[in-house]
């Protein structure tokens, strides 16, 4: 695990830079994660995060096809706000665990 | 781990680079041999890697409009198929006329609970992220099945040597 500061904030990460606590987790970690990635949160991008931040409080494994069907974004919409790998960067950037699930 | 097994360890996780392209190729219809190419060809898009599905053969039910969505388990010479609670399910049931549209109606609400969607809206998942679907020439020819047949997001009919000119050396090709 490593700790880093971001801002007047310590954040703890593990090996693959995701937030072990996410808890830690505000605006300012989300748009340094978000610049590691080579992206510039928008409203939209916030929108989609604070949807996985929810789904992940209440227990939900998320998968593209939820994010698709959350009224937010389609997928495409999706991949287009998270270039590449849309799940794994959207996930870090709104500070919850890497995901799980298998779609 | 030995000293050499180290090393060699080392140096291949050196002159690793991650996987840039695949080419998945599907060439059954049953929902498991269906499934496990459109599972295998999502997650290679979400992962961020360029990925060409190509269907042929019965794998054509899984782009053909009027059967995407019924596809079947087979019940029948299918060791690994078993009820429910792990009994093993005998072939002679599995042939009982009805018996494959069941257990296949049942496969389809499991795996709708897992959230894995009809074929359909994978192909749609699949191709939204930048993949891509071909049928094959050789199999529509067999068939006489055409475009018109086939769901919107199929791309074009193509040959197996045109299936190779898309690949290079970057390319891994996935039979499932």
């Amino acid at each position: 695990m490593t700790q880093v500061t971001i801002a007047t904030l310590q954040i703890d990460l593990n090996e693959e830079r995701y937030l072990t606590d996410s808890s830690q987790w505000n605006e300012e970690v989300a748009a340094e994660f978000a610049k590691e990635e080579g992206i510039e949160l928008t409203e939209k991008h916030f929108e989609v995060l604070n949807f996985l931040r929810q789904k992940h409080e209440e227990g939900v494994d998320i998968t593209i096809r939820k994010v698709g069907k959350s009224g937010i974004v389609d997928i495409k919409g999706f991949y287009a706000l998270f270039p590449k790998k849309p799940l794994k960067k959207s996930s870090r950037i709104a500070g919850i665990p890497k995901p799980t699930s298998c779609v | 781990m030995s000293a050499t097994e180290e090393l060699i360890a080392k140096s291949e996780k050196k002159d690793a680079r991650p996987l840039e392209k695949v080419c998945i190729i599907c060439a059954k219809g049953t929902i498991g041999d269906v499934y496990a190419a459109l599972v295998m060809s999502n997650g290679a898009v979400m992962e961020g890697i360029e990925t060409k599905v190509f269907f042929t053969f019965f794998g054509l039910d899984a782009i053909t409009k009027k059967r995407m969505n019924k596809l079947h388990t087979g019940t029948v010479g299918n060791p690994a198929m078993r009820m429910p609670g792990g009994i093993p399910f005998p072939t002679m049931l599995g042939g009982l006329p009805g018996v494959e549209s069941g257990v296949s109606a049942m496969m389809r609400k499991q795996m709708d609970k897992l959230d894995i969607p009809p074929v359909d809206e994978f192909i749609d998942m699949i191709t939204a992220g930048g993949g891509e679907i071909y049928a094959c020439k050789l199999a529509c020819d067999m068939f006489g099945v055409g475009m018109e047949d086939f769901n919107e997001n199929v791309k074009s009919i193509i040959t197996v040597g045109e299936l190779y000119e898309m690949c290079d050396d970057r390319t891994q090709i996935i039979f499932t």
